[in-house]
């Protein structure tokens, strides 16, 4: 996926990148990152200024054990996707699997089910009197199945429908890797297992790093899933803190912690030097042999098939038996377009806002060298620590205290998307930036063009891909999002995402179904315009 | 306009603790072609942005057509300099066709740029290319856009860095000979960087070795090549061998025989002469052992071991047969005058030039 990159360390050195930063691009820099500093920042005053009792909730017993269940959830997820995806992404890259073109597509596919639905889907599926239970319960008269909801309900929500990061980094490592690598290796003397372990591993474990950091980042961020199957962590704890009592000040804590867990974890996976490595040789890469399954493919095709059946037909199959059972009990399907509208039209605004937002930033990072490019990464990059909620919770804060006229307005609402897509979008483009050799920027100017006019018939143009890329990224992963829309949505307003989500926790499961596919649906087209970016 | 194109006095480029180029001078006349070679990380690359003003010097005036692009803490804006730079990679721009490319750089009413844009595609022999895209040309194609696009605005001075780096060695010398010609006809004043000493002889009119940030020596590629200044430049051109002897009265007297040649150095000094394969005959039988012998078409190059284990070159007609193994004689009387280098004292290191003495000049006269 596209905003991998952005986990990628900054090109390398070109060594020639200009230390000085034309007004142009620092002042909306500047804007940028203050706009995604300050939400935390002022989170920060607020948590400060409360009183004693804020310590108390910090210090709770209770806080202990959401940090528990938070850190559990976020390993067993991360070590359950890692051991899924990086067989399947070796299937569908480097073998002769039937029919790999195809899986390729489909093992990516359960990113498009946001958590909630996902969360939703197994819920009245597997959950107590559901579609299993029922299955079972004409078929042989099972009366109880053990208990989905909770830790087990989560951890495979969480596992079924992001196992795709860890899969798609580790397959653009794959892509990435040199063959040749393997084939010296065997020519050192190294045979199999052994030149897979000491020769492919080490080069693929950054990939394998990046994807498992997106999962772990993405499980401790989440709220749809764990809401859906009632497993409280750091992001359910805010909400109903901050719901039920009003209670800003606690609130406030609990996500400066989440925020603490967040960027520790970033913090720790950063270590310079570790990213995803380049191919150091010279002259064309080969495409690599596939290696032949002979029978083995029978059991590789039945994973396959497997992982396929309860990520993608599962869901599919239970929206549509919602759907078809609400139709046919007379559920009104007109009530769904009013949301399509509201999620096209803010999705699209953010997907504006955000690129635009992220262009400067991208474009200091990517360009220039000094403190101010080395911050501009920074900022991107922790954005990545910055969960929904948190960023929703300290937007409902500046706008209600600071800038009353925007609140509950939806402008709140896409500058909270803009800091949350920020790093996405970034990533896509400074990716995008960095196929564009500096030297072409440079001929331009030798050729009589000012900076600005470079930037609009040089550099614009070559990166409109990019741009493309990230627009895409943004508008799915905002109509995906939950919990800053539910926060920051102005009275009476309602996306496919909040209408899933209220209308599954009220039980109206066959109301869920059609804005549920419809979000599927949409997601989906915006991923087939970034996997045609991915394939060569 | 006045006759010096270029003119950089002490200039400087630190990055950080790193000094790409320190206290250099140059100066490039109108018209003329300077080659600036030198090992990689020597500065040359980092001396040609400096004019071309991507890159600010951080000490030092530079000069452009008379006026002062860079010094006393004024920098003009690679734009407003007039320069035409050919980079190492092309730098085409993927979106634009040939045509596009080269007007880019182009002002004034849309016909007479497309005239100019065929002119140059002209000048450098792709008339009619105009509506290809860039990556549908070759590599010496793509050089010669990259060429006309720089060329057609009209420079003041053209640089070009690196520019045949990328191309296979055929396709590198007949380009060479070609954008050799268009700067003659045209008249361009351009700086030529390279790492290959003999491309640098090849195109420039004036060589310049760096060295280290450095310029050690400037002179026309004959004088450098047979009058190096120092072993610095001496080791780089030419693939040279050096011979360590000692003056006297009678010559220099080396491993390989007395070199009847007289620097003007005090007898009994130590120095090292250079000889290149040419200057080294071989006799049959002696001290000295044949130990490789390469096949270079129409001559032979011998690699030849003194009794000292030190090898030199020979260059031999392909008449001439030496077997690997066959003991031979080295006879250095090259009929010119050769370099030597002092080994220690205060001119070690600096090329002194050995003349053969007419003979008993003092006792006719």
């Amino acid at each position: 996926m596209l905003e991998l990159r952005a986990l990628e360390p900054a090109a390398v050195g070109r060594g020639r990148r200009p230390v000085g930063v034309p007004p142009l691009v620092a002042v909306p820099a500047a804007v940028v990152g203050a706009a995604v500093l300050l939400p935390v920042a002022y989170l920060v005053v607020r948590a400060a200024g409360a009183g004693p009792e804020v310590w108390e909730l910090l210090w709770s017993p209770r806080t202990g054990r959401i940090l528990l269940r938070s850190l559990l959830l976020a390993g067993a997820v991360t070590a359950s996707t890692v051991l899924l995806a990086v067989p399947l992404a070796w299937l569908t890259t480097r073998t002769d699997l039937p029919g790999a073109r195809l899986w390729r597509v489909v093992t990516a596919l359960p990113l498009v089910v946001p958590s909630y639905v996902g969360g939703f889907v197994v819920a009245t599926a597997l959950g107590p009197a559901g579609l299993l239970q029922q299955l079972l319960y004409r078929l042989a008269g099972v009366e109880r199945l053990p208990d989905v909801y909770g830790f087990p309900g989560a951890w495979l929500v969480l596992t079924l429908f992001t196992y795709p990061y860890v899969l798609l980094s580790v397959r653009a490592g794959w892509r990435g890797l040199d063959p040749a690598l393997e084939e010296v290796a065997r020519t050192l003397g190294e045979r199999g297992w052994r030149a897979f372990r000491r020769a492919v591993l080490p080069q693929l474990w950054p990939w394998i790093r990046a994807g498992a950091l997106l999962v772990a980042l993405y499980t401790l961020a989440d709220f749809g899933a764990v809401s859906m199957m009632q497993f409280e962590t750091f992001t359910t704890a805010i909400y109903v803190q901050y719901q039920a009592s009003f209670d800003r000040h606690g609130a406030a804590a609990l996500a400066l912690v989440l925020v603490a867990l967040t960027g520790a974890l970033l913090a720790a996976a950063d270590r310079p030097g570790r990213g995803p490595q380049h191919r150091v040789g010279l002259g064309p890469g080969r495409r690599p042999p596939r290696v032949p399954l002979g029978p083995w493919r029978w059991p590789a095709l039945l994973g396959c098939t497997g992982v396929t059946l309860v990520a993608v037909v599962l869901p599919l199959g239970v929206l549509l038996y919602w759907l078809l059972l609400g139709l046919a009990h007379g559920e009104p399907l007109v009530l769904t377009w009013r949301p399509a509208l509201t999620s096209l039209a803010l999705g699209a605004a953010s997907a504006v806002v955000t690129v635009a937002a992220a262009f400067p930033l991208a474009l200091l990072a990517a360009r220039f060298s000094g403190p101010l490019a080395l911050l501009a990464g920074r900022i991107v990059y922790a954005g990545y620590a910055l969960p929904g909620i948190v960023v929703a919770l300290a937007l409902v804060f500046v706008t209600a205290r600071v800038v009353p006229a925007l609140y509950q307005t939806p402008a709140a609402l896409l500058v909270a998307y803009a800091v949350l897509f920020l790093p996405q979008a970034a990533g896509a483009l400074r990716a995008a930036l960095a196929r564009v050799h500096p030297s072409q920027e440079e001929a331009a100017r030798t050729l009589g063009r000012t900076p600005a006019q470079v930037l609009w018939s040089v550099t614009l143009p070559l990166v409109r891909p990019g741009v493309a890329a990230a627009a895409a990224l943004v508008f799915l992963t905002t109509m995906k999002e939950l919990p800053a829309t539910l926060l920051l949505s102005p009275i009476g307003m309602e996306t496919l995402a909040t209408r899933v989500w209220s209308a599954a926790g009220e039980g109206f499961f066959a109301r869920a179904a059609a804005p549920a596919l419809l979000l599927v649906l949409l997601s989906s087209l915006s991923l087939a315009t970034l996997a045609r970016q991915e394939e060569p | 306009m006045s006759a010096v194109a270029i003119r950089c006095v002490a200039v400087g480029k630190s990055y950080g603790a790193v000094q790409a180029v320190r206290d250099l001078d140059l100066t490039v006349r109108r018209g003329t072609v300077l080659a600036l070679v030198g090992p990689s990380g020597c500065g040359k690359t980092t001396t040609l942005r400096l004019i071309a003003g991507l890159e600010h010097p951080t000490r030092g005036v530079i000069e452009v057509g008379g006026q002062v692009v860079a010094g006393c803490g004024y920098v003009v804006p690679p734009e407003r300099r007039r320069v035409g730079l050919v980079f190492q990679d092309y730098a085409l721009f993927p979106h634009l066709t040939v045509g596009e490319n080269v007007g880019y750089g182009l002002a004034g009413p849309r016909r007479q740029r497309a005239r100019r844009v065929a002119e140059m595609l002209r000048l450098v022999g792709l008339a009619g290319f105009e509506g290809r895209m860039a990556h549908e040309l070759s590599g010496g194609e793509q050089q010669r856009v990259a060429l006309a696009r720089a060329l057609a605005p009209e420079p003041v001075v053209l640089l070009l860095d690196e520019p045949f780096s990328n191309l296979d060695a055929e396709l590198r010398r007949a380009l060479r000979e070609e954008v050799r010609e268009i700067l003659h006809r045209s008249g361009t004043t351009a700086v030529f960087v390279t790492h290959d000493q003999e491309e640098a002889l090849f195109m420039g009119d004036e060589v310049a070795v760096m060295r280290a940030g450095r310029i050690e020596q400037v002179d026309r590629p004959e004088d450098l090549f047979h009058f190096p200044r120092t072993r610095f430049v001496a080791a780089f051109l030419g693939r040279p061998d050096f011979l360590p002897g000692r003056v006297t009265p009678a010559g220099v007297e080396t491993e390989a025989g007395l070199i009847p040649l007289h620097p003007p150095l005090p007898a009994g000094t130590a120095v090292e002469v250079l000889v290149r394969a040419d200057d080294c005959d071989l006799r049959p039988g002696g001290a000295a052992t044949v130990v490789a012998r390469h096949f270079q078409g129409p001559q032979h190059l011998y690699q030849v071991r003194l009794p000292s284990g030190r090898t030199v070159h020979s260059l031999q007609k392909h008449t001439v047969h030496y077997a690997p193994g066959e003991a031979v004689t080295v006879v250095v009387d090259p009929g010119h005058p050769l370099v030597c280098f002092p080994v220690d004292g205060p001119r070690a290191g600096e090329g002194v030039l050995a003349v053969a003495r007419p003979q008993r000049r003092s006792a006719c006269g």
